[in-house]
């Protein structure tokens, strides 16, 4: 069976799934099982096997799971957000259609991804330029103390979602040819004298710092991992002017996280950087360095932008009294959300979303706490479910990876599928109170135009590397 | 590269993993303290759009408690009305969103908005049906509740009726009552009102001294433990120092030599007081215990609307040493203890010896059943105490017997059947200005059926008097006429 035919296949689950999904939600509603399902069941279908046609056109080798499990994703989105508000349901499938096209159009337009690596600056600069772009006066204006949005006319739109490609394009392009001599290792062990120095003084400083300044216990930590690190990358003889680029990374993400004031943005950034980093370059002191240096400044932010630390404070103590019923109130709801869903959850259409005479009890349930809303209706094992497809699809998009021939494919795909991989860990770690709760979208399955487009034109990218990757394996006679 | 790129799906697998932990954490792990969370709105928003069981009386058509529907759909939505209004108030209770939960909608909560277990759920799930509750029949008999009322005819006070071989609580009046419709807008003035105290339940949220009608319990002790037999003369003259303190006979009658049961008929107060000081504190709080003093009812109540009976000191603390043995015997105390009875423990003594001295636990509902009919659960008799022993009850039903035929409490006799029964009139207010009249008994005394304990509220006249009536009416109601 050919790679385009299995991915066919694995449409049909996905519809059907769809079908029920709308069938339940409708039926608990009260009304008739009409043809109304059917008819969502098969335009959703429909669309999917359009794209489909479009891709076994254009990428007749692309991997052959990665299109079904976005769409999985997209249809219990969709599902989710219909049983929250059909008139949101209605838009969000409005958005699905654009991506597709934007989808389809990324794929015309790119057919090779190495000429990504022609405008890599202009790429950066661009992403760079919208990130900045909700404080501009007119445009932009905060959402629960983040600046994550801008208004265009009718139109809201958040640029990080697409700037978070832009940067990845440019990461993977730079690393590709700057991380073999970002550090030069000795091929021969220092002399013990000037190792004895190389390790005497970052434990001089640490114990030092530990005695000087009144760290904690995680501070300490911070402190001693951070001098460790930065002795091992001295010692690689590191490229210093290589690092400039890489620098500004870091005090981008600093910055983003006092322009835009979202930690979750900045961590998925960051965490994006660190992964390509240590992808580049196998050097886990640099890894260190990065990582302290993300969380020292996380930390120092933390402790002076007010935003920050309120959100922090919350997720220590969201039951905490006054806080509960107040800025806490989004995240104890979730958590009492969950809690309601058990093992197997109410079942689709059954969750309790709105409190009698009007109003939400789950504030942003269709955007931020849409896991919470699946957690309530499917319980544990919906939830873990919807888990078990991002990891697959994160697992499809490494493969891609590791199958792709060129450190610049490699890099692309690592990063793009990292980048997922690490949003999905902040909005949900954030709803289940691994993390504090921010506000970025789950990738395919919340609610919000720019999100379902940009990673429509994420699984363009994907799709594209991995085209290449399996068609030069197969002209070598070997399929991955 | 490609060992790099592993290793990362290698970390995303685990940080994928620690998300379904922390899901698990808050779905099923500490699911409940979150339910319990009093932050947690869901819970009662939740039972709001459930239809909660009817309550209904022991006749299962007289319906006690029912819902009103409010909107439709998805927010539909119901509330409480009580058809009986004030009739059943005290054990039914009330159940609204903003006031809280009282009385048997409390302690039936569970079986009311039909709760589920997880394994329930699935299959509900599977259904999707939406929740519903079971009905809830009491043991409340409708023609003993309206004769008890009645029979107060608004005087503060308290009447419950239990029947003996099973617990069952077929009455539980307490007056004043309140209208429970009138909950939502009027709780702040009902609770404002101490003068009446309406939202009391007299029968087991209020302390009274038992006066008399402890002597049972004394009797008891003295009867089981082998320290006295009926025949037991004592002598009953009149005062007599009892603690080093005088203690009169009502209206300082003198009774010379007396047998005990003779004593019991007439209630003469010098011969209990010394029947207490031979079988010392011990013995008594002993017994005590075994009818279930010093701890809450056993009943399917709300345990904050719950308080025990026992001796209690001048500060309120229940004590079961250093006080007056011969006063406290005789219902009374002084500084060091005082005994104190809720009506509902009255009511168990009098069913403890109607029973052979098998005290049952006493209970409000009769069975839960589903809103197909089925019955799901039918609620047994159970075995609380033996306090003493058949041959003792015996003695003891004998002894209350002559109390209803000739003694003090003759205005409770039936005709047709027996009663057995003890008056009491204990002296209250600053000045012992006020009355308590008692009156506890059952019948009939061959085969009982009936037990009852009768108490009136600050009033005047004699337990054999005002008391003994009503128990009379209830008992008549209860046990179908009797023709008087």
């Amino acid at each position: 069976m050919s790679a385009r035919t299995r991915e066919l296949f694995g449409l049909l689950p996905v519809s059907l799934l769809v079908a029920a999904g709308f069938a339940a939600v409708i039926s608990t509603r009260g009304q008739d099982v009409s043809d109304a399902t059917l008819t969502y069941g098969a335009f959703f279908l429909g669309l999917c096997v359009v794209a489909h046609l479009f891709i076994r056109a254009r990428l007749p080798n692309a991997d052959p799971y990665m299109f079904p499990l976005a769409s999985v994703l997209a249809g219990i989105g969709l599902v989710l957000i219909y049983r929250i508000d059909p008139e949101l349901a209605r838009e969000q499938a409005q958005w699905f259609v654009f991506g597709l096209a934007l989808f389809c159009i990324t794929i015309l337009l790119v057919e090779d991804h190495h000429v990504l690596e022609r405008y890599r600056y202009t790429i950066a600069a661009a992403s760079i330029a919208l990130l900045m772009m909700p404080r501009l006066p007119g445009i932009g204006a905060p959402v629960n103390g983040a600046y994550l949005a801008i208004k265009l006319g009718p139109i809201q739109f958040q640029p990080a979602e697409f700037a978070k490609l832009g940067i990845i394009i440019f990461l993977a392009s730079y690393l590709r040819e700057t991380g073999d001599i970002l550090v030069r290792p000795r091929l021969r062990p220092l002399p013990y004298q000037r190792q004895l120095i190389l390790w005497g003084v970052p434990a001089l400083l640490t114990l030092l710092g530990i005695a000087v300044l009144d760290l904690g216990a995680a501070g300490s930590v911070l402190l001693a991992v951070f001098l460790f690190s930065f002795a091992a990358v001295v010692r690689d003889r590191p490229s210093p002017k290589h690092f400039g680029p890489l620098l500004l990374v870091w005090g981008l993400a600093m910055l983003m996280l006092i322009v835009i004031r979202d930690l979750g943005s900045s961590l998925m950034f960051f965490g994006g950087f660190l992964t390509l980093l240590w992808v580049a370059t196998a050097r886990l002191s640099l890894i260190g360095v990065g990582a302290t240096m993300f969380f020292g400044g996380a930390f120092y932010l933390s402790q002076t932008v007010a935003h920050v630390k309120e959100r922090v404070d919350i997720w220590l103590d969201p039951f905490a009294k006054g806080v509960v019923n107040d800025e806490g109130y989004q995240l104890a709801q979730s958590l009492f959300a969950q809690a309601d869903g058990g093992l197997f959850g109410q079942g689709f259409g059954q969750a309790l979303l709105n409190v009698p005479g009007g109003g939400s009890i789950l504030p942003a349930a269709h955007t931020d706490l849409i896991y919470a809303v699946l957690a309530n209706e499917a319980g544990l094992f919906g939830a873990a479910g919807l888990i078990g497809v991002y990891l697959l699809f994160v697992y499809r998009g490494l493969r891609t990876a590791l199958s792709a021939a060129d450190g610049f494919s490699k890099l692309l795909a690592t990063g793009l599928t990292a980048v997922l991989a690490i949003q999905v860990f902040v909005i949900v770690g954030g709803v289940t109170r691994v993390i504090p709760l921010t506000g970025v979208t789950l990738p395919f399955v919340s609610y919000g135009g720019s999100s379902i487009v940009a990673n429509m034109v994420l699984l363009a990218l994907l799709l594209i590397v991995s085209d290449h990757a399996r068609s030069e394996a197969r002209r070598r006679g070997g399929l991955v | 590269m490609n060992r790099q790129i592993v290793q990362l799906f290698g970390l995303f697998t685990l940080l994928f993993g620690v998300l379904v932990i922390f899901t698990s954490r808050w779905t099923v792990l500490e699911a409940n303290s979150l339910a319990d969370n009093p932050d947690n709105r869901r819970p009662l928003i939740e039972e709001q759009r459930i239809p909660r069981g009817l309550i209904f009386a022991s006749d299962g058509r007289t319906v006690l408690a029912r819902n009103r529907a409010h909107g439709r759909g998805q927010d539909r939505t119901y509330t409480r009305t009580y058809p009986t209004g004030g009739t059943f108030a005290h054990p039914v209770g009330f159940s609204y969103i903003r006031n809280g939960r009282r009385g048997l909608e409390l302690s039936r909560n569970d079986e009311l908005v039909g709760k589920r277990d997880e394994f329930q759920s699935i299959l509900a799930g599977l259904e999707s049906a939406r929740k519903e509750g079971n009905d809830v029949v009491t043991n409340l008999d409708v023609r003993g509740t309206e004769a008890a009322r009645a029979a107060l005819a608004g005087r503060k006070g308290a009447v419950v009726a239990i029947e003996p071989k099973t617990g069952k609580v077929r009455v539980m009046v307490s007056e004043p009552e309140y209208d429970p419709n009138l909950i939502p807008s009027q709780i702040g003035q009902l609770n404002a009102d101490r003068e009446n105290q309406p939202l009391l339940n007299r029968t087991t949220q209020e302390l009274y001294p038992p006066g008399s009608t402890f002597k049972v319990v004394t009797a008891t002790a003295a009867l089981d433990s082998g320290a006295i037999k009926p025949e037991t003369i004592i002598d009953g003259s009149s005062p007599k120092t009892i603690s080093g303190v005088p203690l009169e006979n009502a209206g300082g009658e003198d009774f010379g030599q007396i047998s005990i049961t003779d004593a019991l008929t007439n209630s003469v107060n010098t011969v209990w007081a010394q029947v207490g000081e031979r079988i010392g504190r011990d013995t008594l709080v002993e017994y005590m215990r075994r009818f279930g003093f010093y701890e809450d009812p056993k009943l399917d109540y709300p345990s904050f609307q719950m308080i025990p009976s026992g001796v209690l000191n001048g500060e309120g603390e229940f004590v079961d040493d250093g006080f007056d043995v011969g006063r406290v015997a005789i219902g009374q105390g002084g500084l060091e203890g005082e005994v104190r009875a809720a009506p509902l423990q009255m009511a168990e003594v009098a069913a403890a010896v109607a029973n052979g001295g098998r005290l049952m636990k006493p209970q409000l509902t009769d069975r839960i059943v589903q809103k197909d009919g089925r019955v799901k659960e039918r609620i047994q008799p159970d075995l609380q105490s033996v306090v003493m022993k058949p041959e003792t009850a015996q003695q003891l039903a004998a002894m209350m017997s002559r109390v209803v035929e000739e003694g003090t409490g003759t205005a409770a006799a039936l005709a047709g059947i027996t009663v057995a029964g003890k008056t009491g009139t204990a002296e209250v207010g600053a000045n012992r200005e006020f009355t308590q009249p008692w009156f506890i008994c059952f019948a009939p005394v061959e085969n009982p059926r009936m037990a009852v304990a009768v108490t009136v509220e600050r009033t005047q006249g004699q337990g054999g008097t005002v008391a003994a009536p009503i128990a009379k009416a209830v008992l008549e109601a209860l046990l179908g006429g009797g023709g008087g």
